[in-house]
């Protein structure tokens, strides 16, 4: 018999204050899905990511916006996805600087997507702006030795 | 609230220490790039960084010590980073900071690199 897929979803409002709580409810996450530490800790990073991407990009810091994270963990994988409705951008289509190029430019932006492409197994974007933009990423769980 | 943040500064012998706690993410990381500047924009070009007593930070924390090293560097100074615990470490070295920043064990071995320079 497959195990049942279990469903979270957390909805804040758009704003940077939440990051904290948004990090809360993923680390719980992690801990329901048995990640270990690290693994736990990586997820939070790259949800935090995304979050604080849509807060300040997608919505421009418009705190009446909402972002929800909907998390789904099966045997498998968890998965996680946040939606927005602000203006869609997809980062994933950008080839990111060097870091040294970075440094030398005093350019800080692109780390955060650098960051879950790292982090994670699988992303990808699905965006319609102004209606509907999601960023769907996935961390495969390891199979017990 | 867990993992309150807090950054404060202090100066001695011409270093400037800046010292990181709790978290830095995009809701906090406004305030250390404040301390960072005050400290350039008063004529303090050798930093260290304190993180010892920091446990998470984000993209958005990391952007700030490429905001500014560079211009530090220009002008003969540079950002040591010390105390890292291993989870803000990893985090670091993603991607890949360890080859940009001198990162260090403790704030006296951050001071001996600035002397020895």
């Amino acid at each position: 018999m497959a195990a049942i897929a279990k469903k979270f979803t957390l909805e804040v409002p758009s704003s940077t204050e939440n990051l904290v709580l948004i990090r809360d409810f993923v680390t719980r996450i992690g801990q329901q899905a048995h990640l270990d530490e690290e693994e736990i800790s990586n997820l939070e990073l790259a949800v935090d990511e995304a979050c604080a991407n849509v807060i300040e990009h997608a919505y421009g810091l418009d705190s009446r916006q909402e972002v929800i994270i909907q998390a789904i963990c099966d045997e498998e994988a968890v998965r996680i996805s946040v939606i927005d409705t602000g203006k869609g951008f997809d980062p994933t289509g950008v080839t990111p600087a060097s870091i040294d190029t970075l440094v030398t430019e005093r350019r800080s932006g692109g780390l955060g997507i650098r960051l879950i492409k790292a982090l994670m197994d699988e992303v990808s974007y699905q965006i319609q702006p102004g209606q509907k933009n999601e960023l769907h990423m996935i961390k495969r769980l390891r199979k017990p030795a | 609230m867990a993992n309150p943040f807090s950054v404060q500064t202090s100066i001695d012998e011409g270093i400037s220490l800046i010292t990181l706690e709790g978290f830095v993410d995009a809701y906090t990381a406004p305030e250390f790039e404040t301390a960072m500047q005050a400290q350039v924009d008063a004529g303090h070009h050798r930093i260290i960084v304190n993180c010892d007593r920091l446990h998470y930070i984000s993209s958005a924390g990391l952007g700030v010590f490429m905001s500014f090293v560079e211009e530090v560097r220009e002008r003969g100074g540079d950002i040591k980073i010390c105390g890292l615990i291993p989870k803000v470490r990893h985090t670091f070295e993603i991607l890949g900071f360890q080859e940009i920043f001198d990162l260090v064990e403790n704030e006296a071995q951050a001071r001996q690199r600035f002397q020895a320079a």
